[in-house]
């Protein structure tokens, strides 16, 4: 039995003639166990998605269940059994960290003490100080008492909505470590993200964009599958040199890439650029390059646009 | 642009700042780096007038930070993730209220706007409120708002959170732009591919500027393949707790 299964759901908000459809036939599903990652931008439907999931939001078409229980139907069923860690920090702020682990664990009744191997990890970070006011809390701190609340009844689903947005880079990446952690304890995970670079931390992603799901496979496969040649090129005015590059005939798509500009091509005519911008401009170096989720999401991007 | 010395921020007994220093050159593109609680935005709202140093000395397109701060805020843009545009104003609005607080004249606001539009290809939206707008356009709008009134420094905090990966390209080219025409841009991220992009970078750690160079030397230096190892070698020997 897959952990998640979702098919042709659909959710629109506002009305019939200007409404925004947030969710646009979108079906995929999770086995148990699996990391997954919903990999998108504001606005692609992620919060929705998992909103329905954790039903906190009724579908307007298609159907999902969780653990094999229906989102609509079943709906006290699986709020015993998943977790949830809203995009928002959602904690009582005028409650102790010690004071919200407690009132959680309550609620799914049962205790800290019952349930601690499963947080500690997470949880002792932040133990000392478990008397302080949630609100007090910095924001590094503040994520990992969201994540050991979501814990504590020890779920078997993980559903954490942009855990990681606004976080700095350290931060990010102990973020992850601890996922990593948790996923071999066997808890299912979804996790959305709008940062590219977390895709290659999951076992599958889905990328998300206005509603629909551009592509779903391994990171590793949705890598594999970019066919274009892709080259990395730089120069001292790297605005010329952009310029440049959108206008060349060989080039498909040419796009800011840290250090370099990535340059999608048409085919095979690395020589041809080459030459077509040693007459243009002075200096430049020009190398091949492999290309990463963003690559592929730009391409898929621009792909579904037309 | 700016001349930074030794400028410090103390709130009681706690040093947000710590004495920095820095110049930034004009029409240069400064990436200003650090940790969450690492003090950037408390830097930058000394460097923008809004708040006054406890020590040190600044001087902001030409003006000092203790004395003529209301010139600062005249003379330069800001545009941030969290505030920017006003989502019940028209984009129309939006563009006449903001040069309305710069003191532009109604000649300068017809003509700059019409131009300002065709450029973003937003035209056709004019009268249509800003929030009907996707998130993408909004925050090249909201740029387009902050340089209108010609600054000589724009600052930018964050301006592309949670913005997809094409938009936040034609954000960077913009930028590029800007800066091409003379414009100075002062600009935080999270991203650290977006570090590269610019001609320096400077970053944070417990209030202090830890590192400062071009991204080429920082990476050298630190013998780092990327930025976000350069990052992450100088932001994990951090002691303070984020905000």
């Amino acid at each position: 039995m897959n952990a998640v299964e979702v098919k042709n759901i659909k959710k629109k908000y506002g009305t019939k003639k200007s409404g925004i459809t947030a969710l646009n036939d979108i079906s995929f599903s999770v086995q148990s166990g699996e990391l997954f990652g919903i990999i998108g931008p504001d606005g692609a439907g992620k919060t929705s998605l998992f909103r329905i999931l954790t039903t906190l939001l009724i579908p307007d078409g298609g159907s999902a269940s969780v653990e094999g229980f229906d989102v609509v139907k079943d709906y006290k069923a699986i709020r015993k059994r998943v977790g949830y860690m809203p995009g928002r920090f959602s904690l009582y702020q005028d409650l102790t960290v010690k004071e919200n682990l407690d009132f959680f664990a309550t609620i799914f009744n049962t205790s800290i003490e019952e349930n601690y191997e499963l947080v500690k990890d997470i949880y002792s970070q932040i133990e000392p100080f478990k008397d302080r006011r949630a609100g007090k809390l910095s924001g590094g701190m503040k994520q990992k008492l969201a994540l050991s609340c979501a814990l504590i009844h020890r779920p078997s689903v993980l559903f954490l909505d942009e855990p990681t947005t606004g976080v700095d880079a350290v931060s990010r990446k102990e973020f992850w470590e601890m996922l990593q952690r948790l996923k071999q304890q066997g808890i299912t995970i979804l996790v959305s993200t709008p940062y590219m670079d977390e895709a290659s931390l999951c076992d599958r992603v889905a990328l998300v964009q206005s509603g629909k799901i551009l592509s779903i496979d391994t990171p590793e496969q949705i890598v594999a599958s970019f066919e274009k040649p892709l080259l990395a090129v730089k120069s001292d005015n790297m605005l010329q040199l952009l310029n440049l590059l959108k206008q060349s005939e060989w080039v498909e798509d040419a796009y800011p890439f840290g250090e370099f500009h990535h340059v999608v091509m048409k085919g095979e005519f690395k020589a041809d650029l080459s030459a077509y911008l040693s007459s243009q401009t002075s200096a430049f170096e020009m190398i091949d390059a492999n290309p990463n989720i963003e690559d592929c999401f730009i391409s898929l991007m621009k792909e579904n646009d037309e | 642009m700016i001349i930074a010395n030794e400028l410090t921020k103390r709130f009681g007994d706690f040093t947000a700042v710590d004495a920095i220093s820095f110049e930034v050159s004009k029409g240069e593109i400064f990436g200003f780096l650090g940790a969450n609680g690492a003090g950037k935005t408390t830097a930058m709202r000394m460097l923008s007038g809004l708040s006054k140093p406890t020590s040190g000395k600044a001087i902001v397109a030409g003006y000092d930070v203790y004395r003529e701060n209301e010139q600062i805020k005249r003379n330069i843009g800001y545009m941030s993730q969290k505030f920017s545009l006003y989502e019940d104003l028209t984009v129309k609005e939006n563009i006449r209220f903001y040069a309305g607080i710069y003191g532009k004249s109604n000649q300068f606001i017809k003509e700059k706007t019409e131009r300002v539009l065709k450029q973003l290809h937003l035209s056709a939206e004019a009268d249509k409120l800003v929030k009907s707008l996707p998130l993408g356009w909004k925050q090249k709008l909201a740029f387009s708002v902050a340089i209108f009134h010609e600054p000589q420094l724009v600052f930018l905090d964050e301006p592309t959170g949670g913005v997809d990966p094409v938009t936040r390209r034609e954000f960077w080219h913009m930028i590029y732009e800007a800066a091409a025409e003379g414009i100075t841009v002062f600009v935080t991220t999270h991203y650290m591919d977006e570090a590269e992009y610019c001609n320096r970078v400077s970053i944070m750690v417990d209030g202090r500027i830890d590192a400062l160079d071009t991204p080429q030397q920082l990476k050298k230096t630190f013998s780092a393949s990327s930025m976000d190892e350069v990052f992450l070698k100088l932001a994990r020997k951090a002691t303070r707790a984020a905000d």
